[in-house]
């Protein structure tokens, strides 16, 4: 064990998992993607939201997973769960229903207006990267209370057009949810390995609100391929503990581990 | 009625070319024996029906089976890309495959649908987003009660459906649990179903969470333990999560690929029907 990194040094990445976790309050009901949503969710059990409800699209309610999972579909899920159900049941009785409080979301893509791209980069008939597409995401942005997505932040993620929208976040703008037939109140948190970004209560465009420790401005503002609006109070976070780094970095390494 | 098949016997009857095949399994219970036969037998120009194409689906879009691809959401998961997938739509290799997407949501309420004998599911989805208009399988429906729309997504009635569960009785009712996905509602929305099973047993116990599909609606029973290999059968099996990664490298390059399922699946006898 000596390369294992430094405790007092951390990665970007290791910074936007702990920022995400620290997000998810405890007793929430939370519909997990796989992926860093995971990883965060499962952090945030272990560290600071014990009675974290975890619902995985896969059909298990109630997850207690002591591993990170590399699927939805391990073993430990629904082992562990507090029930199991069909996936036609989970996309009725409990996400179209409103029974679930955060969508926990990844993409490829994001725009001003917290829309997703899991589909495709280029154009969908002609597609340079054919991404999976859109699994469960349109309808847990549709129908849970509120939504927070986690996104690694540069020019090739946060675009001023996305090349397809998979997932409807506040659409062109204020009024479109409920334009839409959209019953959940939309992302209410955007988690980057450069900060934090909140829509705008009245224009519905993400803001910065926060910056993570030695990252400046220009930084985030290079990052972003339209003008980044900027809160008048841009806040720093606080570095990884040693506790939560240690968490993290033993979920990391047990991942999809069975026995 | 089921009967009880060899395998072989039961893709041969059951699977022609040109078929909608709906192979399910939602993270588990993935019918990869069945699917390596339809690759062996060389069938052509499916339209291949799946939620989650993961692995299997790659192979038997890179083994040039599949026409089309009916599906909500194509992974290795937890993994990354399929590397066959993405060559057959960004490249045409072997051959084109035509693309028709919806959610979990919309493919789910499809198999609803066509297992309920009903024309449409409903559901909130695909308003403000691409998906919406991209298929004739979707539109919009006005609530002759509220007056609100919502989406409409035409029923899916696939040729035959396959799946793989962990028992089945001499009668041929079979009974799943653990994650059972889409399973029931894939099989009796198919005009014709394949069940791959762990274990016979003289008589089911019925089990927490178990869906048991009765003998009448099923089609052929075949007895194949580790079909599911490297997905898994609660009970029975462990995802092998190490061949998930490993198909990463394997998949990446088409001449690797082909040579991994000449040696892994082609050359690979059929299984027999284990002795009762």
């Amino acid at each position: 064990m000596t390369s294992d990194p430094p405790i007092d040094s951390y990665t970007p990445s290791e910074m936007m998992a702990v920022a995400a976790a620290r997000a998810l309050a405890d007793g929430l009901v939370c519909f997990v993607g796989i992926g860093i949503p995971s990883l965060a969710a499962n952090l945030a059990r272990q560290l600071t939201a014990p009675h974290l409800v975890l619902v995985y699209e896969s059909g298990a309610i109630g997850a207690k997973p002591t591993r990170l999972p590399l699927s939805i579909g391990d073993g430990e899920l629904a082992e562990t769960a507090d029930v199991v159900v069909s996936v036609p049941e989970m996309f009725t009785y409990w996400l179209q229903a409103g029974r679930i409080d955060v969508g926990f979301l990844g993409a490829a893509q994001i725009d001003r207006f917290a829309n997703l791209n899991s589909t495709v980069l280029g154009s969908y008939d002609s597609p340079t990267v054919r991404l999976p597409g859109a699994g469960g995401a349109p309808e847990i942005a549709g129908a849970c209370r509120e939504v927070v997505v986690v996104i690694p932040q540069s020019q090739r993620t946060f675009v001023d057009r996305l090349d397809f929208r998979t997932t409807v976040g506040f659409g062109d703008g204020p009024g479109d949810r409920k334009r839409l037939g959209l019953t959940g109140a939309g992302p209410s948190l955007v988690v980057t390995d450069l900060g934090l970004l909140r829509p705008d209560p009245v224009t519905c465009e993400l803001t910065l609100t926060q910056l993570h420790p030695g990252v400046c401005l220009d930084q985030a503002r290079g990052a972003t391929g339209w003008a980044l609006a900027v809160s008048d109070d841009v806040s720093v976070g606080s570095a990884p503990s040693k506790l939560e780094l240690k968490t993290l970095r033993t979920l990391q390494a047990t991942t999809g581990d069975t026995t | 009625m089921a009967t009880h098949l060899s395998l072989a016997d039961a893709v041969s009857a059951y699977v022609r070319d040109g078929d909608v095949v709906a192979m399910e399994g939602f993270t588990h219970l993935i019918p990869f024996a069945a699917g390596h036969e339809i690759i062996r037998q060389q069938r052509r120009d499916l339209t291949l029906v799946r939620l989650t194409p993961d692995v299997i689906f790659d192979q038997l879009i890179g083994m040039g089976c599949a026409r089309k691809l009916l599906f909500s959401w194509g992974g290795n998961p937890g993994v990354g890309s399929l590397h066959r997938l993405r060559d057959a739509v960004e490249r045409g290799w072997p051959n084109p495959l035509e693309l028709e997407e919806h959610s979990h949501a919309g493919l789910s309420a499809r198999y609803v649908a066509g297992a309920s004998g009903l024309p449409f599911g409903v559901l909130r989805a695909y308003q403000g987003t691409g998906l919406e208009g991209r298929s004739d399988s979707m539109a919009s429906v006005r609530c002759p009660f509220t007056g609100e729309d919502v989406a409409a997504v035409a029923a899916l009635n696939p040729d035959v459906a396959v799946i793989h569960a962990q028992q089945s009785d001499r009668e041929g009712n079979v009974q799943l649990w653990g994650l059972t996905g889409v399973q029931k509602e894939a099989v009796l929305a198919a005009r014709a179903s394949i069940v791959t099973v762990e274990e016979l047993v003289e008589e089911l116990v019925q089990q927490p969470g178990g869906v048991v599909l009765p003998h009448w609606v099923v089609g052929a029973v075949v007895h194949v333990p580790g079909g599911s290999h490297p997905s898994y059968a609660a009970g029975f099996s462990e995802r092998d999560n190490d061949f998930y990664l490993q198909w990463d490298r394997v998949s990446r390059d088409r001449s690797t690929f082909t040579s991994w399922m000449k040696t892994h699946v082609l050359d690979v006898p059929s299984p027999i029907r284990p002795s009762t």
